[in-house]
């Protein structure tokens, strides 16, 4: 299996930092707030692979820095320290060494994100089809038809009505607007998509069909994917290895099933014995 | 009332009215403004004796350019005779003393319009000064100029290439009517100013210079000569100019000079009957001059 | 048969310029008695009209922004933009160095923050306790007694009332700490926004100097709103001072700072909530400065406080349109926005034709089956 991305050593602090930072932070801690100067140190040191086509769950408590990780790697906030190596085909990117521009174009063609909160990933004043169509545009497809029809079929694929195409996604439920935020992000086709607690707040039949629609589109399309939740549930049922994070360091990784089976970390132990 | 003889006298006035310093910096920017077509220039735009709007941006170009002998025609809505036009015309008159002022497009080196670009086709020894009062055309999608700035360094146009597909999804037409959106030699999408769709084909490796100047927006941008100039649109939806057929399929004609090429203005009768004439005033006089030549007498 | 579009535009414009002279000068019809209003006049009996012009102005010319307030009939944003325009003729020749305002000799200074401060508060001329009656005796005004005021005040004032110059109020606070230190402000040379285009972010200076020659009705607008609640600025009026400052130019031989003479202003110093500093040291006030040619308090307060929300917004990001520098900063021009709106009347013959032709394309297109 090829590796499509490779993170070593990711950080990031939001205050001014000081030497004592990172010493006086994490799970032994028990804080991620500097006592000496105040800042958060939102992740520390987070290094795993991700491999093609395969799903990575980021798990842990808010605070845990976990949704941090997607954040810097989709290029939403920029790390403080820490490297990352995305493959694609022959090509390597150094992610935190490019210009914003060429950030811009990978997050466009060959990245894809969904948040929680579909505010952020669509743009509640164009119609459905134009969020789509938007991500088409950035990758400069220039032929009206065919944006049309590939939003219909991408729509259609993620379970969306198509007679709601051309509706603001502000009118839809949350489902459907975590459908369309599924359908943008896979507009170009992107080797590696990045899914920040999805599921959250949606009510638990909708959990399951969204769910479903991404174990679908995965094997479908082979997309690498990494899944950041604290639902242990959603870890279960998509990925198949696990990172688990406390206050902004990883301190456990490993197969899924032996994460959740037998646990080392006597945090995760406590994660997952209060899920059961 | 003439109390203060150099508030009403053009001769107490540096020629240009503005001070050559000011000049100077205005220059400084039109060559950068050409250097990368397209791109809009910041500059310390100057108050002038008129309103923000009515072509102070333009009038600072033509002041800044202006030299003895120029020959300076200025364009209103196509005609010479509009109230702002001769305004402006009377101004720089004042403040430019030595230079001449003509109403017809050939003879004109430096050429100051509002909302028109003359129907004949400017030569490589004319200037073209359009005045602006958007200079950005990603102003509709993204009120901040911070992020603009930001948006169109690295070319992304995307939010408003989705704002013609939703045109199109909602009215089946891109309903932009002037002030298109075209990028500048495959980079910088500019605001070519309200001129209609009709005149953005003519920017397009045009043979003179095209200068932009947006006064209160403090803006100077360039379509330099022999640069693309391509309207935004699909590649199935093409961008199309003004129509002027008739319900029965046919292309209107001015009823002065009868020509069927040119843009036209539309003017409403008492009865609501319906005319049309040439928008360009010097266009449509040079037509009738033509065609008494071709007929052999003089009207 | 002949062109239909407007013919005649220059006469038009000097029939319009004709009958604007008319109304100006309609009271000599048939009235002796009828004077042109001296300049002279205005500068003294419609002196906040002028305080207003050579502040929006951008220009401290009294005599023009008189003459300005005359040929535009009283509109200051007319006159404003005439004195503008003529600024704009003249080259820059010289800088002054950063005016100290304790310098001031003051006709009017208050402290809201103190009950007493050092020099003692000072009225001064302001109609802020003033009933707000019609004083219906200056209907009809004899010049005899209109002359006798000025004289009979002037012989009754003690000496000791006349203008003088003060302490600042700030400096005391400074002293003990409790406000930043002034040296980092003085060392940034300022930003001439008369000859660079304002591109953001830009420095505090370019806001100062933006806000200071904004319309006064603008400012206040927007700092109303910050007052209101889209907004926190919470302010205390440190210090208001109303006086002539003596103006330093280099001696353009010697090079020595020589007084060339003195502008008449109004400064205003609020002081709003303290904030922790990021460097982990105390906690001090937060300054706000609004200062303006002319006697104009509303605005000297109003620019003080949007000075501090637009501090914040630079630091914290903006929360309400006035802490945004880009909204407040681009919207405050009297001449800017005046020019626009104004600009709606000239022709749009060709853009509603353009109009026109869309709207009925797509009228056909909807009529007809997709």
């Amino acid at each position: 299996m090829n590796r499509i991305l490779e993170v070593r050593g990711l950080s990031r602090i939001y205050g001014p930092g000081c030497p004592h930072c990172v010493d006086a932070t994490g799970p032994e801690a028990d804080t991620n707030r500097c006592p000496h100067c105040g800042s958060i140190v939102a992740i520390h040191d987070v290094s795993f692979d991700l491999f093609e086509g395969e799903i990575l769950g980021v798990m842990g408590e808010s605070g845990s820095g976990k949704s941090t990780v997607v954040k810097t790697l989709y290029f939403d906030q920029a790390p403080t320290g820490g490297e990352a190596v995305f493959f694609d085909g022959d090509t390597q990117h150094e992610l935190f060494a490019l210009n914003a521009a060429r950030q811009r174009w990978l997050r466009n063609h060959r990245f894809g994100m969904v948040y929680q909160n579909p505010n952020l990933g669509l743009n509640f004043n164009i119609s459905a089809g134009g969020n789509i169509a938007e991500r088409l545009l950035m990758s400069d497809l220039m032929d009206y038809g065919a944006i049309r029809e590939r939003a219909k079929t991408l729509l259609a694929r993620t379970e969306v009505l198509l007679s709601r195409v051309d509706d603001l996604p502000k009118h839809f439920s949350g489902g459907m607007q975590q459908r369309v935020q599924i359908a943008k992000a896979l507009a170009t086709q992107p080797p590696l998509l990045f899914l920040d607690e999805v599921t959250t707040g949606l009510d638990l039949s909708v959990q399951a069909r969204i769910l479903d629609l991404i174990l679908e589109i995965q094997q479908e399309l082979k997309t690498a994917m990494v899944v950041v939740t604290h639902d242990l549930g959603v870890i279960r049922l998509l990925t198949g290895r696990a990172i688990v994070m406390k206050y902004g360091r990883v301190i456990e990784t490993g197969l899924t099933d032996q994460i959740l089976e037998d646990p080392r970390h006597a945090y995760t132990q406590r994660l997952v014995a209060s899920a059961l | 009332m003439n109390a203060m003889p150099h508030t009403t006298r053009g001769s107490a006035y540096n020629f240009g009215f503005l001070d050559e310093y000011a000049k100077k910096e205005i220059r400084r920017a039109v060559l950068k403004a050409i250097a990368i077509p397209g791109y809009q220039v910041p500059y310390a735009s100057r108050e002038m004796p008129m309103g923000r709007g009515f072509g102070t941006g333009g009038l600072q170009l033509t002041l800044a350019l202006i030299g003895p002998g120029e020959v300076v025609k200025v364009i209103d809505q196509g005609a010479d005779d509009s109230v702002n036009a001769v305004n402006l015309r009377q101004f720089i008159e004042m403040t430019c003393p030595g230079i001449a002022t003509t109403t017809k497009t050939a003879e004109s080196t430096l050429i100051q319009s509002r909302h028109r670009i003359p129907e004949q086709p400017l030569t490589a020894t004319q200037i073209l000064v359009l005045q602006v009062p958007y200079p950005d055309p990603l102003v509709v999608v993204e009120p901040s100029e911070d992020k603009r700035k930001v948006m169109h360094g690295e070319a992304d146009y995307s939010r408003l290439l989705v704002k013609l597909y939703e045109d199109i999804v909602q009215f089946d037409e891109i309903t932009i009517s002037h002030r298109y959106p075209t990028r500048i030699n495959g980079h910088y999408v500019i605001d070519p100013s309200p001129i209609p769709r009709w005149d953005v084909p003519r920017l397009n490796d045009a043979a003179a210079l095209t200068l932009f100047g947006a006064g209160r927006e403090k803006k100077i941008y360039a379509v330099p000569p022999h640069t693309r100039a391509e309207p935004l649109a699909f590649s199935d939806v093409p961008f199309r100019v003004e129509d002027f057929r008739d319900a029965a399929g046919r292309r209107r004609a001015c009823a002065r000079c009868g020509c069927t090429d040119s843009f036209l203005d539309e003017f409403v009768g008492d009865a609501g009957s319906k005319t049309y004439q040439c928008s360009d005033s010097d266009w449509c006089d040079e037509q009738l001059l033509q065609a008494e030549h071709a007929q052999g007498e003089p009207a | 048969m002949s062109y239909v579009a407007i013919k005649g535009g220059g006469r038009a414009i000097a029939g319009a310029a004709a009958v604007t002279e008319y109304l100006r000068t309609e009271q000599g019809l048939d009235n002796p008695a009828a004077e042109p209003l001296a300049i002279d006049a205005i500068l003294h009996q419609l002196r906040h009209l002028v305080d207003r012009v050579v502040s929006e102005g951008g220009v401290y010319h009294p005599q023009f922004a008189a003459l300005a307030v005359k040929q535009s009939l009283g509109d200051t944003l007319e006159a404003a933009f005439a004195l503008r325009a003529w600024r704009s003729t003249r080259p820059r020749l010289s800088a002054t160095p950063p005016l100290d305002t304790s310098r001031m000799r003051l006709i009017r200074r208050i402290s809201s923050a103190f009950k007493d401060i050092p020099g003692g508060q000072m009225l001064g001329p302001t109609p802020d306790y003033a009933l707000r009656l019609l004083r219906l005796e200056l209907m009809d005004e004899s010049p005899e007694a209109f002359r006798a005021v000025a004289r009979d005040w002037l012989e009754n004032c003690p000496e000791a009332d006349l203008p003088d110059s003060f302490p600042k109020v700030l400096d005391a606070l400074r002293a003990e700490g409790l406000l930043p230190p002034l040296g980092a402000v003085r060392d940034e040379a300022p930003f001439d926004i008369t000859r660079e285009p304002l591109v953001f972010p830009v420095p505090r200076s370019a806001a100062l100097s933006t806000l200071a020659r904004a319309e006064t009705g603008a400012l206040l607008a927007i700092a109303y709103s910050n007052m209101r609640g889209y907004g926190d600025v919470h302010p205390t009026v440190a210090e208001l001072r109303v006086g002539y400052l003596p103006v330093l130019l280099p001696h353009p031989v010697t090079g020595e700072l020589t007084e060339a003479g003195e502008v008449l202003m109004t400064e205003c110093e609020v002081v709003a909530m303290f904030e922790a500093d990021d460097a982990g040291g105390k906690p001090m006030f937060t300054v706000g400065y609004g200062a303006c040619f002319g006697h104009n308090e509303v605005k000297a307060i109003a620019m003080a406080i949007l000075d501090r929300a637009l501090q914040k917004g630079m630091q914290d990001g903006p929360e309400n349109p006035s802490e945004d520098p880009e909204f407040v900063l681009l919207h405050v021009d009297g001449v800017d926005s005046m020019g626009f709106a104004s600009h709606y009347k000239m022709p749009h013959y060709v853009t509603f034709q353009s109009d026109l032709d869309r709207l009925r394309t797509t009228r056909q297109k909807s009529g007809e089956p997709a």
